[in-house]
């Protein structure tokens, strides 16, 4: 037998049925996998008797029949989603400790079709960041190295111990979450594939909340195959999140035809910015080609108000968070500060807030805080709802000329060091997410394949934008680009 | 717009948030960079154009008025850093 950990989450299933590989064989050698794995930092909590109490569960369930895709498919799970009774820190101090008694509808989803869950993953404080360093329990990092040099790169943020999990084979799947590019950045990072779909296609009940608005999650994957078969296992409606859409979710990968002839990509000159890196110039070239060879018209499209989607997030985003983590008081979970003599329930918020949050989480709260006090609200707040307003309008133009989907670069750079961007202004780091932002202020689905590597042999993405509610399309667009670039790279192991 | 040390004093306290004196500078420091940032979104021409409210247009579902949960107060102070006879435990709020 090959080694199971580097199994896709289809061959797994077909192999499951035909009785090549039971889930338990599957789940011991990836969690043996994770055993060996601590120096990337990507698991945070690992539950191995949970995984090998559901693998029994699946391989039953197998044998008698008829048992969903997911059964018996190992995966892991960012740690923003509450688990039930397993920690759900969010990668925050201030959830120390909290066990949930309650598990989230994704997870509940997953869980329900037989998925096997290995534990939980790193990722970004609150899922505020790009790079995975703001995270309570230490960076994770990307299994990705640059040539032969041992410096340390980052898989991106936040969900940065999914994509490093994914790439490194430390499970077969595993969920993401994506406010500003959290699924897309990441993917793109370290190799591998990452959705996310329309607003509201994902319930996000049990979901810590960052910006409300802007949440959805979605599968990370080693391909576009499996992205399709995770991400209908974990959509469809549910009457605890009133805006999930009720809308019947279709079987993604029966349309993985590879067929896109005829359809017309959108290529945004707005997207072209100046002293973009050669590479991801030519990745992009590359990608348009590989479209148009497949049989799509290309056509070349403006997005006009592109230019103004970060600063739109960064007041829209921080805003939605300083009202959701106002629930981190210390008084119903989580981290309570110790008090002096004297302190009174002012004192506690205060003192519990500063110890609890890290520094971007409070320099974010405080941002929000700040654009919807008195007197700044229309200044900051209605305007930037007004913006975001514009910038639906520019996709909503562009689809109704006919676009079917859009290219653009995923990000723009490959991984870099962890620590290099510590000195850098906050700025400079939100830059990352300047093509993906866009898709989540748009309510759009979103799609980053890997397609090339760039001198250092790194991997590099693109990023598909489809219509609302056509990821079924989406996927398969992103499914011909993956056969037409043929990536297939895998980092070395060194860990 | 600049933010001065005692406009980071303010939001620090609104966002419930202790940060020392010292701290202050650098914090107002920050701020500017970012608030310098979204600055730029004063030059959009925005008259007439309505604030989103929800990024797909949908009707609220609304359900009938009942109670379809409860009875779980264990489990709801299960977390609970501090829980006393049933109820949640904080210090003296009223003199």
């Amino acid at each position: 037998m090959t080694d199971l950990t580097k199994m896709k989450v289809a061959e797994a299933r077909d192999a499951l049925r035909k009785g090549d590989v039971t889930s338990v064989q599957l789940t011991e050698s990836l969690l043996s996998a994770i055993e060996g794995a601590d120096a990337l930092n990507a698991y945070v909590h690992k539950t191995p008797e949970i995984a090998l109490d559901q693998a029994k569960a699946a391989d039953a369930r197998i044998q008698a029949g008829d048992a969903p895709d997911m059964c018996g498919i190992p995966m892991g799970i960012k740690d923003l989603f509450c688990t039930k009774g397993v920690p759900s820190q969010a990668a925050s101090r201030i959830l120390e400790g909290f066990k949930p008694e309650y598990e989230s509808t994704v997870t509940t989803k997953l869980f329900d079709a037989g998925t096997v869950m290995l534990g939980k993953l790193n990722m970004d404080e609150f899922a505020m960041g790009s790079s995975n360093e703001t995270s309570c329990y230490g960076d994770a990092v990307n299994p990705w190295r640059r040539g032969n040099d041992d410096a340390l790169l980052t898989p991106g943020g936040s969900s940065g111990g999914s994509a490093a999990a994914v790439a490194a084979d430390l499970c077969l799947a595993a969920t993401g979450t994506d406010t500003g590019g959290s699924i897309r950045q990441p993917a793109a990072f370290t190799g591998i594939t990452g959705i996310k779909p329309t607003y509201g296609r994902c319930s996000r009940w049990g979901i810590v909340a960052f910006a409300s608005s802007l949440d959805q999650a979605g599968p990370m994957t080693k391909d576009v195959r499996d992205a399709a078969i995770v991400l209908e296992a974990m959509c469809g409606q549910d009457a605890k999140d009133s805006t999930s859409a009720d809308l019947p979710v279709p079987n993604f990968e029966a349309m993985l035809t590879g067929d896109i002839r005829g359809k017309v990509i959108g290529i945004p000159k707005e997207y072209r910015l100046d002293g973009m890196p050669a590479e991801i110039e030519k990745l992009w070239a590359d990608g348009i080609a590989m479209l148009k060879a497949a049989g799509a018209e290309i056509r070349d499209i403006s997005l006009p108000h592109t230019k103004y989607a970060l600063p739109t997030y960064y007041v829209i985003a921080p805003a939605e968070a300083s009202s959701n983590l106002a629930r981190y008081d210390g008084v119903r979970y989580g981290h309570r500060a110790k008090l002096a003599q004297g302190d009174g329930i002012t004192e506690m918020y205060e003192k519990t807030r500063a110890e609890g949050f890290g520094h971007e989480v409070q320099r974010r709260v405080m941002v929000g805080t700040y654009v919807l006090s008195a007197g700044f609200y229309d200044a900051y707040y209605n305007r930037a709802r007004k913006v975001r307003t514009l910038i639906k309008k520019d996709f909503e133009d562009v689809f109704a000329a006919g676009v079917d989907a859009i290219l653009t670069p995923a990000t723009p750079s490959a991984a870099f060091g962890l620590g290099e961007m510590t000195e850098a202004d906050p700025v400079q780091m939100y830059l990352n997410d300047v093509f993906t932002v866009t898709v989540n202020l748009a309510g759009l689905p979103g799609i980053s394949v890997p397609t090339g590597v760039d001198a250092q042999g790194l991997p590099l993405g693109l990023q598909l934008i489809g219509r609302p509610w056509e990821e079924g399309d989406l996927l398969n667009t992103a499914y011909a680009l993956e056969q037409a670039a043929g990536f297939v790279s895998k980092p070395t192991k060194w860990w | 717009m600049s933010i001065d040390k005692q406009t980071a004093a303010r939001v620090a306290k609104l966002a419930r948030i202790k940060v020392e004196d010292d701290a202050l500078p650098a914090l107002a420091e920050e701020f500017n960079n970012i608030l310098g940032f979204i600055e730029q979104l004063q030059e959009v021409d925005v008259d007439g154009v309505e604030p989103m409210v929800s990024v797909t247009p949908m009707r609220l579902k609304r359900r009938v008025d009942g109670v379809t949960d409860g009875n779980q107060q264990d489990k709801v102070l299960k977390n609970a850093p501090d829980a006393r006879e049933g109820f949640f435990a904080v210090p003296k709020v009223v003199e």
